[in-house]
């Protein structure tokens, strides 16, 4: 019992290490804040423009269209985190580096999910003041921001190091993911349109759905990591 | 004494080419032994197996005691390997770099800026983005990061490249002082003149199958270099 606690606190101390690393290249390269987010952005800017003639539909769209963006983003961010893993060396580094697969794992997508939360911070802002959608239950929304970041994070991050190391990757990924991600997708738009139509009971069952798929890819990355690690 | 590598008619596939076709390789605790071969011979292909990145798929293998046909994982974090590529993180500056290997290897933050002074990398260098770094300043960044992470197996592949003169004294100093300290290195490289005059013993691999040389050690050490490859091994 004792080794599997070491074991377990280990894997933590690794994520930790493997995100505080992630977040200081994003610190560094500030490709979130030159690239993701002005993307992000534009892409609310132009569900806009396409729907701006009929404001009704732009305004309950709005759950859809946030999530839209947010997974366009996701795509973008996993590219980013997981290019830097594959340039010059660094997958066999890692390989030999001695950190725990998991820890590698629940870093990465540690890292990703900040990025992703704080882009969604900036998309909320967004849609206020485009779309003019005024968000109400707070609670529910943030409770489905964290739980889908989750999920978004953790197969990402378990997509990501698959392709990570083929040619074909920048083009691979979204097809592999898009698809996964639907779930996601549907449960948090029709999360977020509860908790703006103000009927937070039917929302609460959706972020159950969202929590169930985050727990299940969270599981799925820790055990199965490291054989993804040695194939990419 | 003690073998820290150990290969019989070892045979690694890379895809369905046999880059290793059946090599012996004995290298005993605290040796320093050179790998010489021309391209293609099968030189990497023999570091990587030993760092078990490459399975082995036929024969015997064993490095630190680990079976590398029964688990070629287990021995990853005992080893060091230097290849070609620098294996560092293009927007994170030297120290962050040299910082990160240093502690996923348990290692302390004092090592890793011990190593960091070592190779010359202490000063102003420690925070300049590796991106922005020549190629012997990053060849310098991933030999800290080796020092730093004291691996009791030194695989090298061509650890003079892209040094000046007197960075490619300091690699054959780094060498002589980890096998003071108890590792053993195993090294590959085409600088001949260099190479032969710090390693024990020389490893001829040809069409990936291996001869081997004499030990130097008891030898005159004013006499000239050991000719390549006279010696079979059984």
């Amino acid at each position: 019992m004792p080794e599997q606690s070491s074991g377990v606190a280990v894997a933590f101390a690794d994520a930790r290490l493997v995100a505080a690393k992630d977040l200081r290249v994003e610190w560094r390269s500030r490709v979130v804040l030159s690239q993701l987010v002005p993307f992000a952005i534009l892409v609310l800017v132009l569900f806009g423009f396409a729907l701006d003639p009929d404001r009704t539909v732009l305004e309950r769209a709005t759950p859809g269209l946030f999530w839209l963006a947010v997974l366009f983003s996701t795509v973008l961010a996993l590219q980013r985190a997981f290019s830097v893993e594959s340039a010059d060396g660094v997958t066999d580094a890692l390989r030999l580096s001695g950190l725990d697969p998991a820890g590698i794992f629940l870093g990465k997508a540690a890292g990703i999910a900040v990025q992703l939360l704080l882009l969604q911070v900036v998309l909320l802002a967004g849609v206020s003041l485009f779309y003019g959608a005024t968000p109400h239950g707070p609670v529910l929304m943030v409770s489905t921001c964290l739980a889908a970041t989750v999920g978004l994070a953790s197969v990402g991050s378990i997509y990501g190091v698959l392709s990570a190391g083929l040619r074909v990757r920048d083009s691979l990924l979204p097809l592999l993911l898009l698809p996964i991600l639907a779930p996601v997708l549907i449960a948090a738009t029709q999360a977020f349109t509860a908790a703006y139509e103000r009927t937070s009971g039917e929302g609460w069952r959706w972020f159950a759905l969202l929590g169930v798929f985050a727990c299940l890819y969270l599981a799925i990355g820790i055990f199965a990591f490291d054989q993804l690690l040695e194939e990419s | 004494m003690e073998h820290v590598v150990r290969f019989r008619g070892a045979i690694c596939l890379l895809g369905r080419f046999p880059a290793l076709a059946g090599v012996d390789l004995d290298v005993s605790a605290g040796e320093i032994v050179l790998l010489q071969g021309p391209n293609g011979a099968g030189k990497t292909t023999v570091l990587r197996a030993c760092a078990g990145l490459v399975p082995v798929v036929d024969g015997e293998a064993e490095v630190l005691g680990v079976d590398l046909r029964h688990d070629h994982r287990a021995v990853r974090g005992m080893v060091g390997l230097l290849g070609h590529a620098s294996g560092l993180y293009e927007d994170l500056t030297v120290a962050d770099n040299v910082r990160f290997w240093a502690r996923a290897a348990r290692a302390r933050r004092a090592d890793a800026d011990a190593a960091m002074a070592r190779l010359g990398l202490d000063g102003r260098l420690a925070d300049v983005p590796v991106a922005r770094l020549s190629a012997g300043q990053r060849r310098r960044t991933s030999l800290a990061v080796l020092v730093a992470r004291r691996p009791r197996l030194w695989l090298l592949d061509e650890p003079h490249a892209a040094l000046d003169r007197d960075g490619r004294d300091l690699v054959d100093g780094l060498m002589r002082d980890a096998v003071a300290a108890g590792a053993t290195v195993l090294f590959a490289s085409h600088e001949l003149d260099r190479a032969i005059d710090v390693a024990h013993r020389t490893v001829v691999l040809a069409g990936g199958t291996s001869q081997d040389t004499a030990d130097r050690r008891d030898e005159d050490p004013l006499a000239a270099p050991v000719p390549d490859g006279e010696v079979p091994v059984a």
